[in-house]
């Protein structure tokens, strides 16, 4: 039972904020911060392969198609459950989501991982488009059109206790494993691979697995995108997505778990903050300046707001200096 | 058989233009170790420098040799200073950061180029000035050699010749084949690795430049995101024919060229974009190092 | 013969045109102390990269307790209880010191994914164990007050000596160390061939040390193998190599070549 506390807790603080959401801001921006939470999945997932297992992998946005169409098609057809219980089917179609997702991983994650860094990077991105193409040759599930009429959760209120729940979920899960010898596995990976082998960790082993446990989340983040905005198109899952979900994880630190969720927050809200300049200006200057600050990361702070650090140890840090 | 030695013609065609800044990849891979994903919209951007010159010059209705050689100087200029600027302000402070980073920054300035495009050109569709006149030189039976396929192929090994001669005779070209193999000891015989890679960029976007007023000549629709497919494509081509090796490049793009034209000509044009991706994911899986290129072994 | 742990069968490798190793034959006997000298560039190293498999050789086989180690994977020989340290060392620099050993004992690891997500029981008694275990290890260089920093922070020779921790880490039954003392002065030379007497009685291990100086391994080496341009050409007792017309030869003959 003890492990299921701070879990609880944690969900507890997440559905109590969301209770005073609920009340304090309008429809709007409530539904960015249900965005956000998708990313927030998005990038604490990506952090595992791009971050802490060293590895570049440019498709993340084909995983979350895959739990996106999953759970979309599933919930507008397969509907099995009472309206009363109506979370527990959506609970279900998620994870199935997710499952359908790692399974994805596990087949393009097999071939591609023995490659390295760019090649990598390019063959990820490669299968992330396939799946994309192959979405919109697929009549069933809409082509081109996409599905609509995905059924949500009515509410926001239930919206975000569910996407609160899987992000605990998430976050527990990763950062247990990263405190376990599989997540020092994952690490050695990132450090060395060679070395790694040497000391008896199978290296390929080690990244399929971080792949497909991202792919898993991914797939999850997917379904509530598609609960969210109750509609789906493959254009929704582009190359853009991808590098999104990339920038997120390197904004916040590779390898930070709360820097990944900084980061998925700031992603989102800015360009809706965004927003009075356009209307000041008449043109749409968002995508201009998001693309030109992260060159100029890159540049000026190239490790991110956190580097490998999460805000615990950089609060730490800051206490014991100014102690 | 007509039909497909007409299909043939065209893939040659469609691949030359491919080659053309597929080069540009395989340059800047080969001396920096850097995907360059600014590419395909410095491209863009040559295409768009082209359209202003010409109405600007009054020479967008003027279609003629002359029109198409002061387009393709124009954008080759614009291309080269702007794939200098790059190179100077986004690039080279990144020169010893994590490759990670040097790929995010390049997928960044890919961005900014083409948001910019859109807020600076207008995101619709603009009609390319009519450079030449697209009729039949001569035919054969139902094969059709027509005006636009001839200068394709004729600029475009034009300017691989000259690319050849620039590696392979000039002083330039071997400090750049010199930096590309060992930039550290390249320095140390006396070559100023910054200036060379910068050239590279000059070099890289200048072909890219051609390639732009081409396309631009034979599909006369550019727009801001004109670059994404057409990049991607010759940046298969590159991993194609082992990105790094110039011919490597020019091969890989005739081989996409060709077997998109087949594909599309005898399967079906949906799976025209998904054949870039398959091939490139099957050539990576098998022959990382592509059909000409080194694959390194790690020291240990 | 069954007291031979690890045999080198006519193993050979060519990198292109060059053969780096050829046709070395040796044995290595059960709780030996074994160096494999030679001057630079003989092909010690490639040796080393063939018996843990990062190369496999082009012909010929390398045999643990006469099992063949032929097309294994390095981690499976690691599992077999081959283990090594590296010339240019390679730690896992931004971890800490720690999690350097306890990562070469995750082949002993018992508790799974479940384990680890519910944080049972079992999975908190076996990294305890794990961590005491590495504990325990890195006392032998006095490294345990060093533990929770990063590893590149150590000083060159104690992250030479964390590499020899990290692989002891894996319960070798043979461990490689590829020039364990290079960089360091002479006390410290002689302190640390001192310990890997001592963790070879201790845990009843195999050693087999490449050094390409060769008064350093006289002292305390009691089978020495030398190599040069990749052929083996003197094997024995120390006295019998000190002596040896041909490695005379080959020592002298490089400095000649330069």
């Amino acid at each position: 039972m003890k492990a299921f506390k701070n879990p609880a807790l944690a969900l507890l603080g997440l559905c109590l904020l969301g209770v005073a959401l609920n009340f304090s801001v309008n429809a709007y921006i409530q539904l960015i911060l249900l965005f956000a939470g998708v990313n927030c999945l998005l990038s604490m997932s990506l952090n595992l392969v791009n971050g802490y297992t060293g590895q570049f992998s440019l498709g993340h946005a084909g995983f979350m198609a895959i739990g996106a169409y999953f759970s979309a098609y599933a919930s507008t057809r397969w509907s099995f459950a009472p309206s009363s219980l109506l979370v527990v089917q959506y609970f279900v179609f998620t994870l199935g989501a997710g499952l359908v997702a790692a399974v994805a991983g596990f087949l393009v994650g097999l071939p591609s991982l023995r490659l390295k860094g760019d090649y990598l990077a390019i063959v990820t991105l490669g299968f992330g488009e396939i799946i994309r193409v192959a979405l919109l040759n697929m009549d069933f599930v809409g082509g081109p059109r996409g599905l609509s009429g995905i059924p949500g959760f009515g509410s926001f209120l239930w919206s975000f206790a569910f996407a609160s729940l899987w992000i605990v979920i998430c976050f527990f899960t990763i950062w247990r494993v990263m405190h376990s010898s599989h997540g020092r596995g994952f690490l050695s990976v990132r450090e060395d691979e060679i070395a790694a082998e040497a000391m008896g960790i199978n290296t390929t082993r080690m990244k399929v697995k971080a792949f497909v446990l991202s792919s898993f989340f991914a797939g999850v983040a997917g379904a509530l995108f598609a609960h969210f905005t109750n509609f789906i198109n493959p254009s929704s899952f582009t190359f853009l997505q991808s590098v999104n979900a990339v920038i997120m994880v390197v904004l916040g630190g590779m390898g930070s778990m709360t820097g990944s969720i900084v980061a998925a927050i700031i992603i989102t809200v800015l360009p809706e903050a965004l927003r009075p300049l356009q209307e000041l200006t008449g043109v749409d200057l968002r995508m201009v300046i998001y693309s030109l600050s992260l060159v100029l990361m890159m540049i000026l702070r190239p490790k991110g707001l956190f580097g490998d650090m999460e805000l615990s140890d950089v609060w730490r840090k800051y206490v014991r200096r100014s102690a | 058989m007509q039909d497909f030695v007409q299909h043939l013609i065209n893939g040659v065609s469609l691949g030359s233009i491919y080659a053309l800044i597929a080069l540009g990849y395989t340059m800047v891979y080969g001396i920096l170790k850097m995907i360059n994903f600014a590419h395909s919209d410095v491209y863009m951007v040559g295409a768009f420098a082209a359209y202003y010159f010409a109405r600007w010059i009054g020479i967008e209705n003027d279609p003629g040799l002359s029109t198409l050689l002061t387009l393709i100087v124009v954008s080759m200029i614009c291309c080269s200073l702007l794939g200098l600027v790059i190179e100077r302000l986004a690039y080279r402070p990144l020169r010893n950061s994590p490759k990670l980073n040097v790929l995010i920054t390049a997928i960044g300035v890919s961005l900014f180029l083409e948001y910019s495009g859109q807020v600076v050109f207008g995101a619709d569709p603009k009609v390319f000035p009519e450079v030449m006149k697209d009729f039949v030189i001569f035919s054969i039976g139902n094969v059709e050699v027509r005006s636009f396929d001839v200068t394709v192929l004729v600029v475009g090994l034009l300017a691989m010749l000259a690319l050849q001669f620039l590696l392979f005779k000039t002083k330039i070209g071997r400090a750049m084949r010199a930096v590309s193999a060992n930039p550290m000891v390249a320095s140390l015989m006396g070559v100023n690795p910054d200036r060379i890679i910068a050239f590279t960029f000059v070099v890289g976007s200048s072909l890219a430049g051609v390639g732009s007023v081409l396309v631009g000549m034979k599909y006369p629709k550019i727009d801001p995101l004109m670059g994404m497919m057409i990049g991607l494509k010759a940046f298969v081509a590159a991993v194609l024919g082992g990105i790094g090796n110039v011919g490597g490049a020019v091969l890989g793009a005739m081989i996409m060229g060709l077997s998109e034209e087949m594909v599309v000509a005898y399967l079906s044009s949906t799976y025209r974009d998904a054949l870039a991706f398959g091939i490139l994911i099957v050539i990576l899986i098998f022959k990382p190092a592509g059909l000409l290129g080194k694959y390194s072994v790690e020291k240990v | 013969m069954s007291d031979v742990l690890l045999e080198a069968r006519k193993i050979t490798m060519r990198f292109g045109g060059l053969k780096a190793v050829d046709s070395l034959e040796f044995q290595i006997k059960k709780g030996q102390l074994a160096g494999l000298i030679g001057p630079n560039g003989a092909g010690k190293t490639t040796v080393f990269n063939m018996l843990t498999g990062v190369y496999q050789p082009t012909s010929g086989e390398v045999l643990l307790e006469e099992q063949s180690l032929q097309g294994l994977a390095p981690y499976e020989i690691s599992h077999r209880g081959v283990t090594r340290t590296f010339q240019n060392i390679r730690l896992f620099k931004n971890l800490t010191v720690l999690d350097n050993v306890l990562i070469a004992g995750h082949q002993h690891v018992k508790y799974g994914l479940f384990d680890t997500l519910l944080q049972t029981e079992n999975f908190r008694t076996d990294e305890k164990r794990l961590q005491e275990k590495a504990i325990d290890l890195l006392k032998i260089f006095h490294l345990e007050d060093k533990a929770h920093k990063p590893a590149t922070s150590l000083p060159y020779g104690e992250q030479r000596k964390l590499e020899i921790v990290r692989a002891l880490a894996t319960d070798p039954k043979i461990i490689l160390l590829d020039e364990p003392a290079a960089g360091m002065n002479h006390s410290e030379t002689h302190h640390l061939m001192e310990t890997i007497a001592k963790i070879r009685e201790e845990f009843k291990l195999t050693v087999l040390l490449i050094e390409h100086d060769m008064k350093l391994v006289m002292g305390i080496c009691e089978n020495i193998i030398v190599l040069d341009h990749g052929v083996k050409i003197e094997e024995g007792a120390p006295a019998k190599v000190q002596n040896s017309a041909k490695v005379i030869e080959a020592y002298l003959g490089v400095e000649e070549k330069e």
